[in-house]
Parts: C-alpha cells; sequence; structure tokens
C-alpha cells in the first residue's frame, strides 16, 4: 500500500530535540514547484472534503428514510389524505390536530400507552437490578446465565407474541390451566382491561429484561471494589451495600435505561397487535389495550386515513421530545448534585 | 510515482462509492424491471404472467397452472400468495395507487371489490371482452362491475351459506337430523333459527352451544339482506338500516340467551371448538367445509350434514383483475378468462372446494356428484347451488369490511361477555364512525 511518508512525523533529530529534523533547504526548479504547489491544493481538498463524502451514506439515507418522511408527515397531517389516493390531498389546516382534544379512542390509547408503559417498565427494570446483582455474584457457569439472560431479546417479537397469546388463552391456555389449579377463577387475559395491559406488559418484561439486566451488570463491575470493602469496614451488610454503594454508583446507567425503556414503551406496537384476538388492531372489541402506536396504524393502514394517522404520529414525536427535554434536565441536576 | 498510486487508490475508491450508489439507486429502481430480465433470461423466451394473490385461491394446488402452460407452451405462470388480505391489500391499494409494482394479475376479495372499482377502473382491463357475462352469478359479475359498464374483475369463487348441522349433537337434543326436515325448522326466518337454538339449548348435552360465535350469525343474517351498509347512492345508512338493526338484535339475543359460543371465528381458541365439538351448527359457504376438515378430528367425519338456511346469503369470495400497466396485459388477460371459466371452476371446486361463481358450472358433473368427508354423503354441489342463485343483489359499499367488522368485533361480541346489547351496539357504532371519518 502507499505509505504517505510526506505525512507521517518525521522521526526526531539525533542531537536529541522532541521537534523533528527538517531537511536542508534546497532551490527547487520552477516547474517541480507548481507541481508540488498543485499537489498541495489537491491535498487541502482532499483533507478538507473527504471526510465528509464518507459520513455522507447515512446522511444521504437518513434523509430519504428519516427526514423526508418526517417532513412529508407533517404536511400530510395538515390534509384529508385517503391511503387510496395519497396525492389526492385537500387542505384540512390544523383540524386533524384539534379533532384529537374530542377524539376519545386517542385519550384511551394514550391512557393506555401510560398504563401499560409503567405496567411493563417499572418491574422490568427493578427485576433487572435484582437480577444483575446476582449475576455480580461469583457464580459457576456465569457466562450460561449471561446468555441466557439475553435470549428473549433476540427472539423476534412475533414469535414471543404468539406464543404468550396461546399461555394467555382464555379457554385453553396454560396459565388459566395452572391457576385453576390452584383454585383461582379463570381470566379472560384478552377481553378484559387489566388483565389483557397485564399480559402485554408481561410480554415486554419478558423480552428486555435481560437486556436490562447486562447493561446493569456492567456498569456495576466498573465499580471500584475498595468501595464494597471500605463499606464492609464500616459495618455495612450486603443490603446496605446495595443501597449506598451500588445505587449511588448506578445512577446515570439506571437513568439512561429508565430513558430507553421510556422511549419503547410509548412506541409499544407488536406485541398488542398481535395479542388481539380479533386480529385487527383495534387492540382489543372495547379497545382496552391499543397504544397510540397501534392507533396510528389501524388510522393509516386499516382505516386509510393517512392524514390522521400523519398527526397522530407527530403527537407522539412531541410527546418523545417532552420526555427527552425531561430527560436532560434530570440528567443535569444529577450531575450537578453528585 | 506517488501521484499515480494517489490516482489509482482515488480510483479504487470512487470505483467502490459508484458501485455502493448503484447498489442503492438499483435497491430503488422499478421492479418491472427486474422482471424483465428475469423472464428474458431462465425461460428460454417465455412469456411470464405472475399472479399476486391472497389466502388460498388452489389454483396451484389443483393443477390449473400446469394445464394452462401445457394448453400453452410460450407461457410460464407465477403466483406470489400473500396469507391474510388485511395484509396484501393494502400493498395492492399502493401499487395501484402508484401504478408500479403490480403483478399482472391481481386477485380482490369481495370486500374489497367495490372500492377498487370506484377508484382504480382506469388503470384495469376491462374484462368483459374475456369473460362471458352469461356464464356467471349476475349478482357477481355486477359487483365487478362500474357505473360506466367496465367489468374490472372476473369473479372466482362465491360464497352461498348453508347451515351446517352436527347430526349426533341434534339427535342428542330432540331435533330432527334429516337435512330436508332440518332446514323447514327454521325456512324463511332467521328468529325461527334462534327458536330452534332454544329448543337445543333445553335438552343440549353438557358444555355445547347451539352456534359457533356471535361474529357468524351477525354475518349471516347480514349477508342475506340486499342493502346493509349502503344504499344504492353509495350513502353510509348501516346505522338507520333496520335490517342491520334487526341482525344485530337477534344475534344479541342469542348471545344473551348463551345460544352462541363466546369465541372470535378463525381464532386458535375457535379452531378448539371446532376439535372438541362444542357447538351444534354454524352458517357455512362451502369454503367452511374445507375449514371444518381440517380443524376436526378424524373420528367426527361423516356426522356433519348441510342444512338450507333460513334465508339464502353470501359470505366472501373473490375475483381476478388484470391491471394495465403489465407487460402481458393482453396475455394475462386471458389467463384470468381461462382461469374464471366453468370448467376450471368446477375442478376447482371438486378439488378445493371453492364454490363456482359461473352459474355455467352447476350442471357439470364435478359439482353435480361433489362430496365432502364431514358431511358424509351430501350432494354439496346441488345443495349449494341453488342458494348461490338465490343470494340477493347486494349493494356493496367500499368501507364494508370496515363497517361489519366493527358489528362483529367491536360489538355483538360484548354480549357474550356480559354486556348489554345497547352497550354492544353504542360500542359498535362509536368505533365504525371513528374508523369511517375521513
Amino acid at each position: 500500500m502507499a505509505t504517505r511518508h510526506d505525512t507521517a512525523a518525521a522521526p526526531p533529530g539525533k542531537e536529541g530535540g522532541a521537534a523533528p529534523a527538517r531537511p536542508p533547504v534546497e532551490a527547487v526548479p520552477p516547474e517541480v514547484a507548481k507541481k508540488r504547489a498543485r499537489l498541495s491544493r489537491r491535498w487541502q481538498r482532499d483533507v478538507r472534503w473527504s471526510p465528509y463524502a464518507f459520513v455522507s451514506p447515512f446522511f444521504l439515507l437518513f434523509a430519504a428514510f428519516g427526514l423526508f418522511p418526517l417532513i412529508y408527515t407533517a404536511w400530510a397531517s395538515l390534509h384529508t389524505v385517503e391511503l387510496t389516493a395519497p396525492t389526492d390531498m385537500e387542505w384540512a389546516g390544523l383540524r386533524n390536530y384539534t379533532r384529537i382534544f374530542d377524539d376519545d379512542f386517542y385519550w384511551n390509547a394514550a391512557k393506555n400507552t401510560l398504563t401499560i408503559g409503567i405496567i411493563s417498565t417499572v418491574p422490568q427494570l427493578m427485576m433487572a437490578l435484582g437480577i444483575a446483582h446476582i449475576l455480580n455474584y461469583r457464580l459457576r457457569a456465569s457466562t450460561f446465565y449471561r446468555v441466557a439472560m439475553l435470549a428473549p431479546y433476540a427472539t423476534s417479537i412475533a414469535a414471543a407474541s404468539l406464543v404468550f397469546v396461546l399461555l394467555f388463552g382464555r379457554d385453553y391456555g396454560m396459565i388459566n390451566w395452572a391457576l385453576d389449579l390452584v383454585g383461582i377463577d379463570r381470566i379472560d387475559w384478552q377481553n378484559e382491561k387489566w388483565p389483557s395491559q397485564i399480559a402485554v406488559s408481561s410480554i415486554v418484561i419478558w423480552r428486555w429484561t435481560g437486556y436490562n439486566a447486562l447493561i446493569y451488570l456492567a456498569a456495576m463491575q466498573a465499580i471500584p471494589q475498595d468501595l464494597y470493602e471500605s463499606a464492609a469496614l464500616d459495618g455495612a451488610n450486603r443490603w446496605q451495600q446495595f443501597l449506598h454503594v451500588t445505587l449511588p454508583s448506578l445512577r446515570p446507567t439506571i437513568l439512561f435505561t429508565v430513558v430507553v425503556s421510556t422511549i419503547g414503551a410509548s412506541q409499544l406496537f407488536g406485541e398488542p397487535l398481535l395479542f388481539d384476538a380479533n386480529k385487527g388492531a383495534s387492540g382489543g372489541a372495547q379497545h382496552q389495550f391499543q397504544t397510540l402506536g397501534l392507533y396510528m396504524y389501524e388510522q393509516g393502514w386499516v382505516n386509510q386515513h393517512l392524514g390522521r394517522a400523519s398527526a397522530i404520529a407527530w403527537t407522539m414525536f412531541l410527546i418523545l421530545i417532552v420526555i427527552g427535554i425531561v430527560n436532560y434536565v434530570i440528567s443535569r441536576r444529577l450531575r450537578a448534585s453528585s | 510515482m506517488r501521484a499515480r498510486i494517489r490516482t489509482a487508490r482515488k480510483a479504487m475508491v470512487l470505483a467502490a462509492v459508484a458501485s455502493l450508489g448503484a447498489g442503492l439507486l438499483a435497491g430503488c429502481a422499478d421492479d418491472g424491471k427486474d422482471e424483465e430480465s428475469s423472464s428474458q433470461g431462465g425461460n428460454g423466451g417465455k412469456t411470464k404472467i405472475t399472479l399476486g394473490l391472497f389466502g388460498s385461491f388452489g389454483f396451484e394446488e389443483a393443477g390449473l397452472y400446469a394445464e394452462y402452460e401445457k394448453l400453452h407452451p410460450d407461457i410460464d405462470v407465477q403466483q406470489t400468495v400473500i396469507e391474510r388480505n388485511e395484509n396484501y391489500y393494502p400493498p395492492l391499494v399502493n401499487h395501484l395507487t402508484t401504478n408500479s409494482g403490480l403483478q399482472d394479475i391481481q386477485g380482490i376479495e369481495v370486500g374489497n371489490i367495490n372500492e377498487v372499482a370506484n377508484n382504480y377502473a382506469d388503470k384495469l382491463v376491462d374484462l368483459s371482452k374475456y369473460g362471458k357475462e352469461s356464464d356467471y352469478l349476475p349478482w357477481k359479475w355486477q359487483q365487478a362491475t362500474t357505473k360506466s359498464g367496465q367489468t374490472i374483475g372476473l369473479g372466482t369463487d362465491v360464497g352461498p351459506m348453508a347451515i351446517c348441522y352436527r347430526k349426533d349433537l341434534f339427535e342428542a337434543a330432540g331435533l330432527p337430523t334429516d337435512r330436508e326436515e332440518v332446514g323447514k325448522l327454521w325456512a324463511g326466518d332467521w328468529t325461527k333459527l334462534v327458536e330452534v337454538g332454544k329448543r337445543f339449548k333445553a335438552k343440549a348435552p353438557e358444555g355445547t352451544t347451539f352456534l359457533d360465535s356471535p361474529g357468524g350469525l351477525l354475518n349471516a343474517i347480514i349477508g342475506s339482506e340486499k342493502e346493509r351498509f349502503y344504499d344504492a347512492s353509495g350513502k353510509v345508512i348501516y346505522k338507520s338500516n333496520p335490517a342491520v338493526k334487526a341482525a344485530f338484535d337477534l344475534t344479541a339475543e342469542a348471545g344473551e340467551e348463551g345460544l352462541v359460543g363466546n369465541q372470535t371465528q378463525f381464532q386458535p381458541a375457535w379452531d378448539t371448538t371446532i376439535a372438541n365439538s362444542k357447538f351444534a351448527a354454524m352458517s357455512c359457504p362451502p369454503w367452511m367445509l374445507g375449514y371444518i376438515e381440517s380443524k376436526s378430528k378424524p373420528e367426527n367425519a361423516g356426522k356433519w350434514d348441510v342444512a338450507a338456511p333460513p334465508k339464502a346469503g353470501n359470505w366472501g369470495g373473490s375475483f381476478l383483475a388484470v391491471p394495465k400497466s403489465g407487460k402481458n396485459a393482453e396475455e394475462a388477460a386471458k389467463l384470468a378468462a381461462w382461469l374464471t371459466a366453468p370448467e376450471q371452476q368446477a375442478k376447482l371446486f371438486s378439488k378445493r372446494g371453492s364454490f363456482p361463481s359461473a352459474q355455467a358450472a352447476y350442471d357439470l358433473p364435478l359439482v353435480t356428484d361433489a362430496k365432502n368427508k364431514m358431511t358424509g354423503d351430501a350432494p354439496i354441489g346441488q345443495i349449494f347451488a341453488p342458494l348461490a342463485k338465490e343470494s340477493p343483489i347486494q349493494v356493496i359499499g367500499p368501507k364494508d369490511q370496515i363497517i361489519q367488522q366493527g358489528l362483529t368485533d367491536n360489538g355483538v361480541v360484548l354480549v357474550t361477555q356480559g354486556k348489554s346489547p345497547k352497550e354492544a351496539w353504542d360500542n359498535a357504532v362509536k368505533t365504525i364512525d371513528n374508523n369511517l371519518e375521513k
């Protein structure tokens, strides 16, 4: 390969200065000087513009598949557009946004997104913390446990959800069968509000607990051992060590997982879609577990109202921005306090 | 020297960037080009005709493509199938709108045919020159014909509904089992069917219901009405149409009385109720017999029979349409006409159970002699044929599917979950209105 000697730092001079030795200046014939100047201009252009060329693929793709849809969706949300004729737009102003205020289905979906988000995220992160703490001890076959923890994360949502649908079946599901054995009445997991939300949340919990546990575990292993030693010397037991050494050191990591899980929860879509007994996108007969993502999909693809769906998409985007700002404020406060 | 090396390197980088870019562009490129090259490539100059279908049309399984290729050695028929129409139809709409990515022949479900006829007739070939109108059931032909007289699709199958019932369970409950007598029990009136249900319930074997699901009953009643969700001018009238409300109320009554199972059709749990013989009767088009067979335990073969319904109605059925943008639209139209011709429809019925929409097929031996494993000796071809002819010419609209799904899945099923009929109706109406509002 061509090695560029002219750019590499020259070896230090023999007399031992840090400055590189320079070759003695000699007279250069004009045509050589011209050539050198040309090369040097090229070289500068190369240095200046090549990096942009190297990063451009990402930005081109982002423009095509990220920015353009974003702007187009914003434009579409201001119109009445049907999927059957996407080019046939009729100006609707902010109607698609204002109608959201008295759209019961939107607020129902927003509430469901929030409650499912809480039911799925809180236990998930607590369990992940506990599991990470246990895995942080010296265990036999610890690699095996760690890999096993990550297995659900590597499973496809569709496959996992279909299995959970079978488990949560009302008449022939395994969970109801087990409940029956211990004398508890069968639960209609799909048709009742809270059972259905708990069931959907359980799919999320199953899938993401291991992932978060591994993140916590990595952070725990970075905590210096001396902190635990000095805590032990001060007479702290294991629980106190967890509370006063582990948790404070994990604060930034916990914040990160909370933010990531919140974003995930606000976009929840695949699990409730596949959990629907009607195989529609209404999230149950009474929309009892329809999330915002699902409602957007229903409006856009089932009911073919692209304008309404775009407006819903943008409100979801705004919600995410609010979450981002809250995160920023909290993390700044955390940094200031530590 | 150095300069040369650098140019070589630059050339390499440029080549890499160019090839990456070309790959990207190729990814975005028109699908048509790929097909063009492949049809000229591997097939030795044959004309390739592609079909885009959903569910199980069964053309390939019944050997019809092979037969056509034998008759026309220069034609190569290929199909792509998407399982569920819910996943098939939205992309089809996109492709029709942009007029790209379409197959040479596209299958269209009856629930969508009106929307396609209203919006995309100018992009589809007029098939009235290819198919023979008198071969088909008049109402089927009409469904795919626009107001200006263009026929955008040729009918494949129809779903004339009968009532399939379990002879053993009817006998256990003291009801007649002969199909003539059973048909007479409820002839002419759906309320009589519900009355029979009450009689069944009085002496029903433990753990069984009369009908399979509320959705199935509502479907059947509404399927026998001439005017359902839209009036002839295209206005949505489902809320004010007394026939729809009556159907809903009757189904709700059956739900409150516990005459229908609390199931949603085509769900795994519903499948299990077929396997475990949990209900005595269901409304069934011919294609349902195949479904029952696939979900039943083998020992239940022959325990079913088919009786005439209170009123003839139709459930399901499809069409084949030919987009104008196809390279071989002419050849594709000929293939579509051949696949939907009476002889081929009769073959399809004998092998796959899809009931012909071509009435000219009803006198062919393949139809008149047809039998089904589940229903024993019942001459199903002869039972269903008059029902298909009696089916009303229904007024169909673009959003039939959304309205019907709202009434069943967001409506009447709630009654079986302990809600009052009024709550169920209100929930359905609220959902449907929100779904229809642009």
